[in-house]
């Protein structure tokens, strides 16, 4: 019995946050390389799925319905954009812009001429191939904790990854502290819209702002925040060497590969190169900081799970890429059906698993996995979810 | 014992202040004890903390002289990241200083500065986790903590490196007494058990005077700082907390710290006091206006409801606590008298109108609300300009807020920038902003939230003038002396209910959390004051 109850008994952890934006980062690659809208839908299904089952109450956790929104509007100005200047593109003619005469110098640009549904139709599917990427990094951001994936930064790096914590943590709290200067200005009855009521509000907000960076500095500060330990000259000269020349490679590598035009010697041993003494750099100037991690994520099956369904997503298409190219496309000339590439449609399919085979999503509000979760009690929350001026109660 | 700590001819100027804020401070702090910083607002209790860590004047600025030594570490060799060993330090706002997300990683912040191992790092987390009682929401994300868990997480974030100094500004000022409580039995034990020695300043007295080894007096304006014993100090420091105040009173020696040692002093003021309870003048039942009224009123965000079916009236000429836990939705209840957003359910009127529905000036006619940070009501770079823009605002003639505000704190000098006020005065500044208007309903969220008990005292004469003049005035507090010294109503918020409405002395003498001390002391004898206490002892003496 014993055995059965241990095999149940799991801990309270998160997934590796890195994990997720591998994940994300497969789905995105399959995306990237098509048009056809059926495929596309099912990315951001799948993306959408993924959260709703595993993101958490955190605020980032809200990230991916931005996402949506920012999709469709991608979707939309596309759309608007190819009617007015798009290439005309021969088809079924929907409706006619009037065509709005260009001097001379600006011949190749035409503006309004006939819409045709293929012209239409081509934009929407661009733009729908944006929105499934972008969906793919919402859903990354709002399943990994920020928190955590800057804690998994390299040693070298702490310092500008708790650079980047201080400005998390610095956006929501400008909102809160506009709200509140809102409602003051409201007590004293002065116009809180408009123009003439965002007069006054910068000044109050910046200075807040201000106010608590430098306290949060200050307790930075106090508790050991940029110790470093004494190294050599010759260390500190190493690192930057080969930091600085790492880059160098790194950069004229990914060139080369990505050029079509460059010499293919210079591509991936160049790249390799550079990114070893990118490494090399980093471990050195790691060395002088004397920094340990208190339970660092760990790296369990569940990770490589998800790391490997993203991988199956973006291989699929890629096979599909290589043996059919024209079924990941939206046929526009003649126009038809998009096909449905069965190879495909099972791989994206597959990325759905990274929400079934994951921890649970842990609560903010209880710190434990929401299924375990015990229902909440209305006092429980304290006034940390009060309003904006109640909120200093608690703060 | 050696001194733990040692100032040695401290001094501190900033710059643009024309007097030092510290001047030739020579004090020696042994290892072990709780030393408490005493004095009124504004004196330097908090620049005199931050220099035990190097934060003065390396992140204020200014000039300081002298040498601050911590364990023979001199704070002008190391900058206070090398000191964290050492020195913890916990800022006023806790929140203010939180770096990571959740409890756990915030208690093991401090030590991945210092390169602790992992193993001993697990260990000292549960420790300070067993040691502060916070092993229940050791997962919880900060935000969601109230105000004493998170005040005890800021405490265990610098005690996890194992300091041998903790320096604590004001840890219990933003809470409510049962979470004083917590953290300061938390701090006892520190004390007692692991022997860490700890500097803090507090303005609530009554509450931790009982625990301190020795006092500091700070009395600011350049006199020099005194120490010694908490019963010698007290005799006549500046500031007081009631029991002592009592003991003064009756000349009891030794002067008594806690309610309990002055209980046993107090047998004979008890016998005293016995006949004059008849005289205690029961609360004025006058056929009052109502000025506002609340209904049904349900309150929250989302599926949470902070306040659950809350039903009260405000008449003219009583001044209402609101009191309760952290979060029990006594600062929803003024938001919403303030008209600061829709009832979910339920209504809100003053004066006969939903306040969220009027214009903003129609509102601040009928209802004044002085926000928890008054200065968040200041927008303007000096005390005059403030107060002319008020009158402006206010359609009132020029002049008007100026002469509000003489009234309410006497004269202050109109070119400073309300920023350098002390804390009383800019209170009264945004009181006199607000007043302006001639609202008949004024509300205060945690007016005496910094405030020295001069100018609480102050604040309750001004409370009372309002109430006088047939306004209401409704103040939501922790302070449960200031409701004994001006409530003439006190309400008890809980879960979004309210659990008690009467008068105020029949409310917090039955309430072992919200008693004040000097009701403690004379309990079963409902005295709540003790100028209460000294006026039927005068009218005993003239009349016997």
């Amino acid at each position: 019995m014993n055995v059965t109850t241990s095999r149940r008994w799991r801990r309270v952890r998160s997934l590796h946050p890195l994990a997720w934006w591998v994940w994300s980062l497969g789905l995105a690659a399959a995306a990237m390389r098509m048009t056809n809208p059926l495929l596309l839908g099912l990315v951001i299904v799948v993306a959408g799925w993924v959260v709703a089952a595993r993101r958490t109450d955190a605020p980032w956790g809200r990230t991916f319905s931005f996402a949506l929104r920012l999709g469709a509007f991608l979707v939309v100005m596309r759309v608007v954009l190819a009617a007015l200047f798009g290439l005309r593109v021969p088809g079924t003619v929907l409706f006619t812009l009037p065509i709005v005469e260009l001097p001379s110098w600006a011949a190749g640009v035409n503006i309004g001429g006939p819409v045709t549904v293929e012209l239409l139709l081509g934009a929407a599917t661009e733009g729908l191939r944006l929105a499934a990427i972008v969906a793919c990094f919402g859903a990354a951001s709002a399943l990994a904790n920020p928190y955590r994936l800057l804690r998994s930064l390299p040693a070298v790096l702490y310092e500008v990854g708790v650079a980047l914590t201080v400005a998390l943590a610095i956006v929501p709290n400008t909102v809160l502290t506009a709200g509140r200067v809102r409602e003051a200005r409201r007590l004293r009855g002065r116009a809180v819209r408009g123009l003439r009521g965002l007069q006054g509000l910068a000044m109050p907000v910046l200075e807040g702002a201000l106010e608590r960076s430098v306290d949060l500095a200050a307790s930075m500060d106090a508790r050991g925040y940029g110790r470093r330990r004494a190294v050599s000259r010759v260390a500190v000269a190493v690192s930057t060497v080969a930091l600085l020349a790492g880059l160098v490679g790194v950069g004229v590598g990914a060139y080369a590969l990505l050029d079509a035009g460059a010499p293919s010697v210079l591509g991936l041993p160049v790249l390799s190169v550079g990114v070893l003494l990118l490494a090399t750099g980093m471990v050195v100037a790691g060395r002088r900081v004397d920094r340990t991690r208190y339970r660092p994520d760990e790296w369990l099956w569940a990770e490589w799970v998800v790391v490997v369904t993203g991988a199956v997503a973006a291989v699929s298409v890629a096979v599909v890429a290589a043996l059919d190219p024209d079924a990941l496309t939206m046929p526009l000339f003649p126009l038809g059906w998009p096909a449905v590439p069965v190879v495909a449609v099972v791989g994206i399919g597959v990325a759905a698993l990274a929400g079934v085979f994951t921890p649970l999503p842990v609560s903010t509000l209880t710190g434990l996995h929401v299924a375990a979760t015990p229902p909440r009690a209305s006092g429980d929350v304290d006034g940390g979810r009060d309003d904006a001026l109640g909120l200093a109660e608690v703060s | 014992m050696s001194a733990m700590i040692r100032f040695d001819r401290v001094g501190v100027t900033f710059h643009e202040a024309s007097s030092a804020v510290l001047t030739d401070v020579n004090l020696e702090i042994p290892e072990g004890e709780l030393c408490l910083v005493i004095g009124p607002s504004g004196s330097g209790k908090s620049t005199l903390l931050r220099t035990v860590n190097g934060l003065v004047p390396r992140f204020s600025g200014g000039r300081m002289d002298g040498v601050v030594s911590v364990a023979g570490r001199r704070t002008v060799d190391e900058p206070s990241r090398q000191l964290a060993d050492l020195v913890g330090y916990v800022g006023q706002d806790p929140a203010a200083g939180f770096v990571t997300d959740t409890v756990e990683d915030e208690l093991a912040y401090v030590m991945e500065n210092l390169g602790v191992a992992p193993q001993v790092m697990r260990r000292r987390v549960e420790d300070v986790l067993d040691l502060l009682s916070l092993h229940e929401v050791r997962r919880r994300s900060l935000s969601t903590l109230s105000g004493g868990q998170q005040q005890r997480v800021a405490i265990g974030a610098v005690l996890t490196a194992s300091p041998r100094v903790l320096v604590l500004d004001e840890p219990t000022s933003a809470l409510d007494p049962a979470a004083a409580e917590d953290v300061l039995s938390a701090l006892a034990r520190l004390v007692h058990d692991i022997g860490v020695t700890v500097l803090m300043a507090e303005h609530r007295l009554e509450r931790v005077v009982q625990f301190a080894d020795s006092v500091v007096v700070v009395p600011g304006g350049g006199a020099p700082i005194r120490s010694g014993r908490p019963s010698d100090v007290l005799r006549d420091a500046p500031v007081a907390p009631p029991v002592v105040e009592l003991g003064r009173l009756e000349g009891w020696d030794p002067l008594p710290l806690s309610v309990r040692e002055a209980r046993r002093a107090a047998g004979p003021l008890r016998e005293r006091l016995a006949p004059l309870v008849s005289g205690i003048e029961p609360s004025p039942v006058l056929e009052r206006v109502e000025v506002a009224a609340v209904r049904h009123l349900v309150a929250g965000y989302g599926s949470h409801a902070v306040l659950d079916g809350v039903d009260l009236a405000f008449r003219g000429g009583e001044v209402v606590a609101v009191m309760g836990r952290n979060g029990a939705g006594k600062s929803t209840l003024l938001n919403h008298l303030a008209g600061l957003r829709p009832p979910l359910r339920g209504s809100v009127t003053v004066q006969g109108e939903d306040p969220h529905r009027l214009s903003p000036p129609e509102a601040r006619c009928r209802v004044g609300f002085v926000p928890q940070d008054p200065s968040l009501l200041l927008y303007h770079s000096s005390v005059a300009d403030e107060c002319a823009a008020a009158d402006a605002e206010a359609v009132r003639e020029p002049g008007t807020t100026e002469r509000l505000l003489v009234r309410l704190v006497g004269g202050v000098d109109p070119a400073l920038h309300p920023r350098d006020l002390s804390e009383g005065q800019r209170l009264a500044l945004a009181l006199a902003v607000v007043l302006v208007a001639e609202p008949g309903l004024v509300l205060l969220d945690e007016p005496t939230r910094g405030l020295d008990y001069g100018a609480k005292e102050a604040l309750g004469g001004v409370l009372g003038h309002l109430a006088a003049e047939g306004r209401a005035v409704v103040l939501a507090t922790h302070d449960v002396e200031v409701v004994a010294a001006v409530a003439d109503r006190a309400v008890v918020l809980a879960d979004g209910e309210v659990v008690a409405d009467g008068p105020a002395r029949d409310v917090v003498t039955h309430s072992p959390v919200f008693a004040p001390q000097v009701a403690k002391v004379l309990a079963p004898q409902p005295w709540l004051t003790v100028d209460e206490v000294t006026a039927a002892l005068l009218a005993e003496e003239v009349t016997p």
